[in-house]
This record gives structure tokens, sequence and C-alpha cells, in this order.
């Protein structure tokens, strides 16, 4: 049988797999995790203002949605240096799991790193900018998980298409960014609006939901049919 | 699909990358219980081969089967395959128990770490250990381990005792004629010819691409016997 041992659970292999590497070395949580406190304090350095006025609710979403962009690249990147270590993707794609199932298994592990990180970064935001972000805690979780999701779903695809290339960092945010024009574009704007210290406007926000949950569906579908291709050096 | 009976079979096998012709029409046959080298210079089309046979690279042209089934990377009976590469294939960052219940769950095998560890002769070392800090020998044994994982009725080798010392390369030696005793298709691509001519069943050359030799070996051979057939073959050096 090609799954012997069923999708899913091939699925929560990958990802744990890549999560137990995490915690025994914290490499890219710990990455992630610096370049984003230190994100976060230059924005507060060069925006807030000691006169106390508010910030404009734009800096904040910028701030939240740059850190994802950013700490998300870096996740991509290393993930996938640990498959090419030792040759292991080799080992991994010669198992009879289900190309699609490794995807997926690999882009759960990134969400996760990437979702534990930008709750530092948006619990950050928060105090730094006095942002409202109690107020519409589940529409921003929302807002930015989808995010996350669309952001990995695309760029698992991307960094696995690389995994043999020598300067992948670089090639990275070179592919990957104009894909993601129109994610970044929603989620920005919808988080700006949330994020709007006078009543926010509902209808706009529930149109940039929309648009991102379709986004993610195309980039989720897209990533499933190309990984097994490009992963293959097909 | 019986482990003993099945022979694997190459059809008009080509691989093309772009206007690079790797391979070019290859036919070839695999018995069980035998240990098959696959020789050639750089660039001959050796890995290009290993990697069709191991369902990484999908040929451009003709059929891989084993028995009567079909080989491809879709194909159920990939899961028969096992493969030794000159990288272990393991995560480096996982210890040896970690690595083998990784790899056992993805082939549907429950298996018990520390009896695999054993019979690789890794007993005694630390399995939660990351595998990057074990030496490249106990690196090999734990892949051929990993391969071993659920009984692959072909083993592919690519230049397995690469980088390993007179004692791996012996224990490797012992290693491949026990996987031919199980009755397992062995096939072993390598540039050690010494190492490999007193174990060859069947000789396989390639040469730019093409099959330049493919026959059985009817007495034990020895290294110079081995370097003489490669050189007339592909009129190459050793």
């Amino acid at each position: 049988m090609l799954a012997p041992n069923g999708f899913v659970k091939t699925i929560f292999l990958v990802a744990s797999k890549d999560l137990r590497i995490e915690w025994r070395n914290r490499e890219i949580t710990a990455t992630m995790g610096f370049f984003s406190v230190l994100m976060v304090l230059i924005f507060a350095f060069a925006f807030v203002n000691p006169a106390g006025d508010g910030l404009k609710s734009e800096v904040t979403a910028g701030v939240l949605w740059v850190g994802l962009l950013f700490s998300g690249t870096i996740a991509l990147a290393r993930t996938f240096d640990r498959e090419r270590d030792l040759e292991a993707i080799r080992a991994l794609l010669l198992s009879p799991a289900p190309r699609a199932a490794i995807y997926l298994g690999k882009l759960l592990g990134v969400v996760f790193l990437m979702l534990l990180v930008q709750l530092a970064v948006t619990l950050l935001s928060g105090l730094f900018f006095s942002a409202s972000i109690g107020q519409h805690a589940v529409w921003l979780a929302l807002f930015l998980g989808l995010g996350t999701l669309g952001y990995a779903a695309v760029g698992t695809v991307v960094s696995g298409a690389l995994i043999r290339s020598k300067s992948r960092d670089a090639l990275i945010a070179a592919l990957l960014f104009p894909l993601v024009t129109p994610l970044v574009m929603a989620g920005v704007r919808g988080t700006s609006m949330l994020l709007n210290p006078e009543t926010p406007d509902m209808e706009s926000i529930v149109f940039w939901t929309e648009f991102l949950v379709v986004v993610d569906a195309v980039f989720l579908i897209l990533g499933l049919w190309a990984f097994e291709p490009v992963i293959s050096g097909e | 699909m019986s482990l003993a009976s099945a022979e694997l079979q190459l059809d008009l096998v080509g691989k093309t990358f772009g206007r690079h012709r790797a391979l070019v029409g290859v036919s070839a046959v695999f018995s069980p219980g035998k240990i098959s080298a696959i020789l050639g210079p750089n660039g001959a089309g050796k890995s290009t081969l290993l990697g069709i046979l191991a369902t990484l690279v999908r040929p451009s042209t003709g059929t891989i089967r084993w028995g009567n089934e079909l080989l491809g990377p879709t194909a159920p009976g990939r899961a028969a395959i096992g493969y030794v590469g000159h990288e272990p294939g393991l995560y480096g960052d996982l210890g040896a128990f970690d690595n083998l219940k990784l790899f056992g769950g993805l082939y549907g095998k429950a298996v018990d770490p520390k009896v695999i560890l054993e019979k690789v002769g890794l007993s005694h070392v630390d399995p939660l250990a990351p595998v990057r800090t074990y030496s490249r020998g106990m690196q090999q044994r734990l892949a051929l381990a990993r391969a071993l994982l659920h009984e692959p009725a072909i083993l592919l080798f690519d230049e397995p005792s690469a980088a390993l010392d007179p004692a791996g390369a012996s224990w490797l030696s012992e290693q491949l004629v026990l996987q031919r005793q199980a009755g397992r298709i062995v096939i072993v691509v390598t540039h050690d010819l010494d190492a490999v001519a007193p174990l060859t069943d069947h000789l396989t050359i390639l040469r730019r691409g093409r099959l330049a030799h493919h026959a059985p070996i009817t007495t034990t051979l020895t290294g110079v016997d081995l370097r003489r057939i490669y050189t007339e073959t592909t009129g190459a050096c050793t």
C-alpha cells in the first residue's frame, strides 16, 4: 500500500518530527523570536511618540505583517535545511508516504512555529503601540492565522523547490514575496481597519477576511498540486 | 508478491535532462538473491539509473517492472525498496531511536529500535544523542538499519562505502552478503572495484548513458579481474 499508515498519520509524523527537532535545538524559534523582538523595538523607537499620541492603526498592522513575512521566511528556509542535511529528504521521499501528506506535514510544522512567534509579536506590539489588540483578539487571530496559513502554503512549495539551491535564502524571498502580494495586501488592509481606534468598518473587515480565505484555499490547492513535481526535481 | 521470485526488469529506460541524455535505452534484469554491481565512469548515468530504480527519478522513456508490477513514484511496489546512499538519509538533529521510529511509522511498521540497533551493531551507542554526532561508520550502520526496517525485497546502495574506514567497509561487505542470502535483489553502484569484485554475481557497466555490459559473473572475481573488464568495456582507467 502506498499509504499504509494513513494519510493523516503521515501528516502528524512529519509535523511532529519537525517540532521535535525544533524542541531539541530551538534554533528556528530563537532566530525568529530574536528577529521579531528586534523589529518591534526598532519600530517602537521610530514611531512611538514620547508625548503619548496614539499611533495610526496602519503602523501596528504593518509591524504585525512585516513580522509575519520575515520571520516566516526564516522558518521556511531552516525547516528545509534540515531535510537537506545528511540527505534526509531522499529517505523521506523514498518512503511510501504520499507527497501531499509530506507537504501538509511540513506546512503544519511551519505554521505552528510562525503562530508561536506571531503571538509574541502581537503581544509586544500591543504593549509598545497601545493598539486595541485585546478588543478584537478573535478577529486579529483570524487575520494573522489566515495570513500565516497562506504564506506558509506557498512558502513550503517554494522552499521545497529550492532545497538543492545554494542561493536559497536569497531566492526564497525573491520568489515568494511577489506571489503573496494579494495575501499581504488583504491582510494589512483588514488588520489596519480592525485596529482602527474609532469604530471599525466591519463590512470591509468581513470582505478582507473572505478574500483571505479564498486566497488561502487557492494557495493550498496549488501547493498540494505543485509540491510533488517540485520536491522531486522534475 | 513473493520476495524470492520476482525479478526487477528495466525495459528501454531512458532519461533526458533538458537536452542532455543521461540514460539511453537501458534494458536490464536484476535477480533476487544476487548482488549486482553497477559500474561506470563519472557521468555514465549510474546515479540516474539508481534514482530511477528507487522511483525517485521518473524515466523519460521505458518501464521498470518488479515481477508483474510497474514501478513508479506512485506505485504500491515502491514500499518494497530500501535505499542506502553515500549520505545516510537520516535526521541529524534526532537520535537513532527517533529516526527509526519515524521511518518505521512512515512505512506503517511498529519497530523496536533497540532490537534493530543490535542487529547493525549499534547497541552500545546513546540512542538519544543526535545522529550528527555519530561517526561516519555509525551513521552508515544506522542508514542500513533504516533501509531494512520494512524488510524490502529490493535493496539499493549508492557508493555505500565512500568515506568508510577499512573496518566499516568490511562490515558493509558482510552485510551485502547477508542481504543476498536473505533473497533480496541487491544492487550496488560503486567505484570501489576491489571491495565489490568478490561479492558480485552480476555485472552491469554503463558508458555515456548506455548499457555497455550486462552479464552474470560465473567465477569469483578479484579486483584485478574486475578492473580489466571495466577498462576493456569503458576504455577508461580506474
